[in-house]
């Protein structure tokens, strides 16, 4: 280990900030800003609505080394809007993403958000779908776009649809990816449906051990900045494929989860169906034993994501 | 305009376009020439995870038969479907998914044209309307991210101080006019007017790249979006460490 990531190895992944995580994950002090806060682009939407502003619009964006392979970075701001979308965060991304299939430039996207940031909803709703146009074509071009998740807001509403858009996801226990969030379910449909304040369902059915034995992460890793970074250069070391065969096999996997697991009422019943000995322990395991446990069980999207 | 209505408007032709569980399959002949392939989500229907792993079928279908022929997505839906098995399940890559498809359809040579004629809201719409190469929309499309009663509730603000909010800027309230404004619509159609030519100028534009940020500054409904991304870009085009050096 080396002295720089010995000096934040025990830095929360949960508990930083945007600017923490960037520091701790990179090479040190290898990170270069594009569009930085002293360039204050804010948003010009929140004063609308008599809320501050952020000189960076809740996301920072650069280029860093990992691993000393150059990589574009994201990273949300979930302490600033729940780090959600709004127009000038959301084209941050954009071009940052542009960018990359220019440059054949792998990246790393940080999340950490609630999902369109209702003030600016149509800016960002947009936004959202730019950005799943801009992944698409960089990883068409051969680029491997790589999403983190673990921060404070998860990854919600449409931060869900753009993981779903990238090459592979690593995730803490923290991380919830979810289109709908607990309140919004039980606003919407009523607590009988979804009961946002059972903190154990929540993250049974949106949290990262879930979304990484039904395949809809590929790392799962410690709640630590340390972990996340040394994922994230394993995860650059695999080149994935983008084309017609990867999404045919998208379509085969996802059907197969629909037919294996649609007539089941919780994730514990999908947990054992997938053969994992003891599944209601599974919430309470450390790292170790959970990745021990459902080693060679868990359904993965390899080459089909 | 009905379904049924738009459908003999679009395509004097005939076609053979079945609406089974509020999916919409078939194919049609254009009014000038060639087939086009008709896929879509009716009667306010949320889209879950069953209706977007259909879709996508579908459209794999179409891209595996090598034709090359159009595709026309019809969308009136809810939002995407709120639900605890929904959820569970993974419906983010469900939705990601049909987007994908939708724009490897595009990459592979189909050009891809989504019809907005009722409602869509949030994901739903952004895993159909928004992952078509050009949407247009009927007069009468109601697109929003969140209604207004809803909105009112997260920013806990009142709906008449959000109401009057929104008579100021398109950027926040739902409504096909400020989606138009802020670029996600290219065009709204005239009801009036023959549908079949209508479609046939969008089928006849060029393809080009993603333009919805730029048409919104034009529009005045997102001034900065295309903007910033342009400055990233050439920020990261020139701080690019083999630029540099050579």
């Amino acid at each position: 280990m080396t002295a720089s990531t010995a000096k934040t190895s025990s830095l929360s992944w949960y508990e930083a900030s945007a600017r923490q995580r960037i520091d701790a994950l990179v090479d040190a002090g290898s990170f270069q800003e594009f569009l930085g806060p002293e360039q204050r682009e804010t948003s010009p939407h929140l004063a609308i609505f008599d809320l501050p502003q952020q000189f960076d619009d809740g996301i920072v964006i650069g280029r860093g080394r990992l691993g000393g392979s150059l990589v574009l970075l994201a990273a949300q701001e979930g302490r600033f809007m729940g780090g959600a979308f709004g127009e000038v965060h959301g084209a941050k991304l954009t071009g940052l993403l542009r960018a990359a299939r220019k440059l054949k430039q792998n990246v790393l996207i940080l999340f950490d958000t609630g999902g369109v940031r209702l003030q600016e909803a149509n800016a960002g709703e947009l936004a959202i779908a730019e950005i799943m146009r801009a992944v698409i074509e960089a990883r068409r071009a051969g680029v491997d776009v790589i999403g983190l998740i673990g921060g404070r807001a998860g990854c919600y509403g449409g931060g869900s649809l753009i993981a779903g858009t990238c090459s592979s996801l690593i995730i803490s226990e923290q991380g919830r990816i979810s289109v709908s969030g607990p309140e919004v379910i039980e606003t919407n449909k009523g607590v009988e449906e979804f009961d946002s304040r059972d903190r154990a369902l929540v993250w049974r059915t949106m949290g990262g051990k879930h979304r990484y034995l039904i395949g809809g992460a590929d790392i799962f890793v410690d709640d630590a900045a340390s972990a996340f970074r040394q994922a994230a250069i394993e995860a650059l070391e695999i080149k994935r494929q983008y084309d017609r065969a990867t999404l045919e096999a998208e379509q085969k996997r996802l059907e197969r989860r629909l037919q294996r697991f649609g007539k089941t009422a919780d994730a514990v019943e999908i947990w054992q169906t997938i053969g994992i000995d003891e599944p209601t322990e599974i919430p309470g395991l450390p790292t170790d034993e959970f990745l021990r446990r459902t080693a060679n069980k868990r359904e993965d999207a390899d080459d089909a994501r | 305009m009905t379904l049924d209505e738009i459908l003999i408007g679009l395509f004097p032709n005939g076609g053979d376009i079945r609406v089974t569980g509020g999916l919409v399959a078939g194919t049609a002949m254009l009014a000038g020439e060639g087939p086009i392939h008709v896929l879509g989500i009716a009667q306010e229907l949320p889209l879950g995870v069953d209706e977007a792993c259909a879709l996508a079928q579908r459209v794999i279908e179409i891209i595996r038969s090598g034709d090359r022929t159009p595709i026309l997505l019809l969308v009136d839906s809810s939002s995407q479907r709120m639900s605890r098995r929904d959820e569970l399940l993974g419906l983010n890559e469900y939705l990601a998914h049909l987007a994908k498809v939708l724009l490897l359809a595009e990459a592979a040579g189909h050009r891809t044209v989504g019809l907005l004629y009722g409602g869509s809201a949030a994901g739903a719409f952004i895993a159909t309307a928004l992952a078509t190469h050009t949407l247009v929309a009927l007069p009468g499309a109601h697109p929003a991210v969140m209604d207004l009663p809803s909105m009112a509730r997260v920013t806990k603000l009142p709906i008449d101080v959000l109401k009057a909010k929104a008579e100021t800027t398109p950027v926040f309230a739902p409504g096909l006019d400020n989606m138009v404004r802020t670029g996600g619509v290219h065009i709204v159609w005239d009801a009036g007017a023959p549908l079949a030519a209508q479609l046939a100028a969008v089928l006849a534009r060029p393809a080009r790249r993603d333009e919805r940020d730029r048409l919104g500054a034009e529009r005045g409904g997102r001034r900065k979006a295309a903007e910033i991304a342009d400055r990233v870009v050439a920020i990261a085009v020139n701080s690019h460490p083999e630029s540099q050096h050579g």
